[in-house]
């Protein structure tokens, strides 16, 4: 029967092309509109875990009550030892030391005077080291604009738009004008390397990137870092997993400051990227407006989808009758026509499913630039968003696709019991 | 009559516009509060100065403590050069009028400081540039209102209250404890236009020096700041000294 009815698909161009193509449309739509709901939202919540915050993020416990300020003077000490514990109890998280700072960035006329000058937000990680992931984090070198990436000491990244702002290129040299982990005064000339864009607004404007032993040199911060960011194995932010590491970091170094004889003040604590300042929220929020707009769509879709399957049932009617007055069990006609509806539903989201998941490939290698639409944001948002691609999207377009399709006709077809051989020929006007 | 309704139509404006009726107070100095903030600037202007200092700053972590040597002429031209630590050591910090410049021996740049960067803290302390640069009198930036006498530390002191009568000054609002025999500020106390406490200096050690009271110690605490405040020493002091011009210049700096 199954043969006799995928042939009856395939040669009655009438009966399956449209239903085909509404589950096609379905399913494509359910693909894309997931992945992008997804995508937009998994690479914010992505971009804030590489740029700020890491999955997890140890601070000393003064620093994580003033952290949007960048307070290095109550940055970790001893950091190499804390990293090394930190390896050996956490060896599967990649741990990254780093220093966030505020300076003024001053760029010299050719006497060496003051041309323009502008305040700057300052990004110091481990760019030199061969092993280390943070290029990566930060996209290097593909959100390099202009220049390379740094190779050297002394060798930073300006943000595109502050260096056109300041008429800057690589290789140009600028002061940088800050504080030192103490208070005093911290000068120092740097050589520009490259010029990069994030994507991101609030980053774009006046970013600064540099080695983090540049900056440890610059502002007196020897063996110390404003915070030490962990990162996951897994690609996308795992809230119990991160909860999971506090909780056993607090087991393991809630003594840690009281054996080390400093000030509790300055205790090193660990936060999870959701329990950042503001990012909670962000994270609750994003979830839920991801999870609302995936099950009303699906939901949307199931129902028109199983209209349609309902609606061919239907159309149907005269056809049943027929059939059933050849001699047709009506438990036959039932079943080769749910039969259909699941040989039609699968065909439809085989073919959506492609269509999308190539759609999704294609945007998601090119990307939407909403950059024009966010010139004042100050909140990390990604400018370029794209879709993502997650096993997900490989069968969430075959939930409307082939239930509904199905349950459709499984309605439709309860009227095929309801028909009286008695009153078929009436009926069918013979 | 005529008094209840003066004072309900000026209840009324408080009200309706609170800075209207504050600044309307303040409008005409207060004779007796004028007189005593003519004697304090007396006191601490000066043709020119040269002074030695140290600078203690009490973070939440440690202590640091800079020592610094100053040459000021009039209001206008000021120049400090910092001595220790050794990291800070060959820094100065030049104003002519309204700007500022750094020099730094470790980059071997000059560098204008200007627009919000003045309200920066200098050396993680509890001073901000402004601080450092506004050495105008006080009868030109404000007017002295009410005059309320009282004890502080043991002294007699006058308490007055400065509304500002300029734009261009980094508070509004000051409060000052004034020696009501010496004529030099015991405790000032600053504040934004909102009313909100934004620093707090006491002033200590009072000094007889070139027929003029003095403090030589002075207690800077930023309100809005987390730490012990900043302690200000004057070592030595010299008024009226001649200042070679090339000193209070940018070519000084180098």
């Amino acid at each position: 029967m199954k043969n006799f009815i995928f042939k009856g698909i395939l040669r009655d161009k009438g009966r399956s092309l449209l239903p085909v193509i509404v589950v096609s449309l379905g399913a494509l739509l359910t693909v894309f509109l997931y992945s992008w709901v997804t995508g937009v939202l998994g690479d914010s919540i992505e971009m804030s875990s590489n740029f700020e915050g890491g999955d997890v993020k140890v601070m000393t416990k003064a620093y994580a009550a003033e952290s949007n300020q960048f307070p290095n003077d109550l940055a970790l000490l001893h950091v190499e030892t804390l990293l090394e514990e930190l390896e050996k109890v956490f060896p599967e998280i990649d741990w990254a030391p780093r220093i966030r700072f505020g300076a003024l960035a001053d760029f010299p006329d050719s006497l060496g005077e003051t041309r323009g000058q502008g305040p700057v937000a300052g990004w110091a990680v481990d760019l030199l080291s061969e092993n280390s992931r943070e290029r990566e984090r930060f996209n290097l070198p593909a959100a390099i604009v202009r220049g390379q990436v740094p190779e050297k000491r002394k060798e930073v990244l300006l943000s595109e738009e502050l260096a056109a702002r300041f008429d800057v290129n690589p290789g140009d040299s600028f002061t940088l004008f800050g504080t030192t982990m103490e208070g005093g005064f911290s000068f120092v000339n740097f050589v520009i390397a490259g010029t990069v864009r994030f994507g991101t607004t609030g980053l774009d404007r006046g970013a600064v990137l540099m080695d983090l032993e540049d900056a440890r040199s610059a502002f007196a911060m020897e063996d110390a870092a404003g915070e030490i960011l962990g990162f996951l194995p897994e690609i996308h932010y795992d809230d119990r997993r991160a909860q999971e590491i506090v909780t056993r970091f607090n087991d393991r170094f809630g003594q840690y400051t009281e054996n080390s004889g400093e000030d509790p003040e300055f205790s090193p604590v660990m936060l999870t990227l959701s329990q950042q300042e503001g990012m909670a929220q962000i994270l609750v929020y994003s979830q839920a407006i991801s999870a609302m707009l995936i099950v009303l769509f699906v939901a949307a879709m199931s129902i028109v989808l199983w209209n349609a399957g309902l609606l061919g049932g239907l159309r149907r009617y005269t056809e049943f009758g027929v059939r059933i007055a050849l001699g047709e069990s009506k438990g036959h006609i039932y079943g080769s026509l749910i039969w259909e509806a699941l040989i039609i539903g699968a065909l439809g989201s085989v073919l959506g499913t492609a269509i999308g998941v190539a759609l999704v490939f294609i945007f998601s290698a090119r990307g939407f630039d909403f950059s024009g639409f966010m010139q004042n944001a100050t909140i990390l948002i990604p400018g370029v968003v794209r879709p993502a691609v997650t096993p997900v999207i490989y069968y969430i377009g075959f939930i409307p696709g082939v239930f509904s399709m199905v349950l459709g006709n499984m309605l439709a077809g309860t009227g095929i019991y309801k028909r009286e051989t008695s009153r078929l020929f009436n009926e069918l006007d013979v | 009559m005529k008094y209840t309704t003066l004072l309900v139509t000026g209840l009324l404006a408080g009200v309706l516009f609170p800075g209207t009726f504050q600044a309307s107070l303040f409008a005409q100095d207060n004779p007796e509060a004028l007189a005593l903030l003519e004697k304090v600037d007396n006191n601490q202007s000066s043709q020119s100065r040269i002074f030695e200092s140290s600078m203690t700053i009490h973070g939440r972590r440690s202590d640091r403590t800079l020592t610094s040597k100053s040459w000021s002429k009039g209001e206008d031209s000021a120049l400090t050069e910092y001595l220790s630590p050794a990291s800070e050591a060959g820094t100065k910090m030049l104003k002519l009028g309204d700007n500022l410049w750094i020099y730094t021996p470790a980059a071997d740049r000059t560098i204008q400081i200007s627009g919000h960067m003045l309200r920066q803290s200098v050396m993680g302390s509890d001073l901000s540039y402004e601080d450092f640069m506004d050495d105008r009198k006080l009868t030109e930036l404000y007017h002295a209102g009410t005059l309320v006498q009282d004890t502080l530390r043991d002294t007699r002191v006058m308490v007055v209250e400065l509304i500002a009568k300029v734009n261009d000054v980094a508070y509004p609002r000051q409060k000052m404890w004034v020696d009501a025999q010496k004529y030099v500020p015991l405790r000032q106390e600053m504040y934004a236009r909102s009313g909100q406490l934004l620093k707090r200096i006491d002033l200590y050690d009072v000094k007889r020096i070139h027929n003029r009271w003095f403090p030589t110690r002075m207690v800077y605490k930023d309100m809005l700041k987390t730490g012990g405040g900043t302690e200000f020493r004057i070592e030595s002091i010299v008024f009226d000294a001649d200042i070679p011009a090339y000193l209070l210049s940018k070519a000084g700096l180098r």
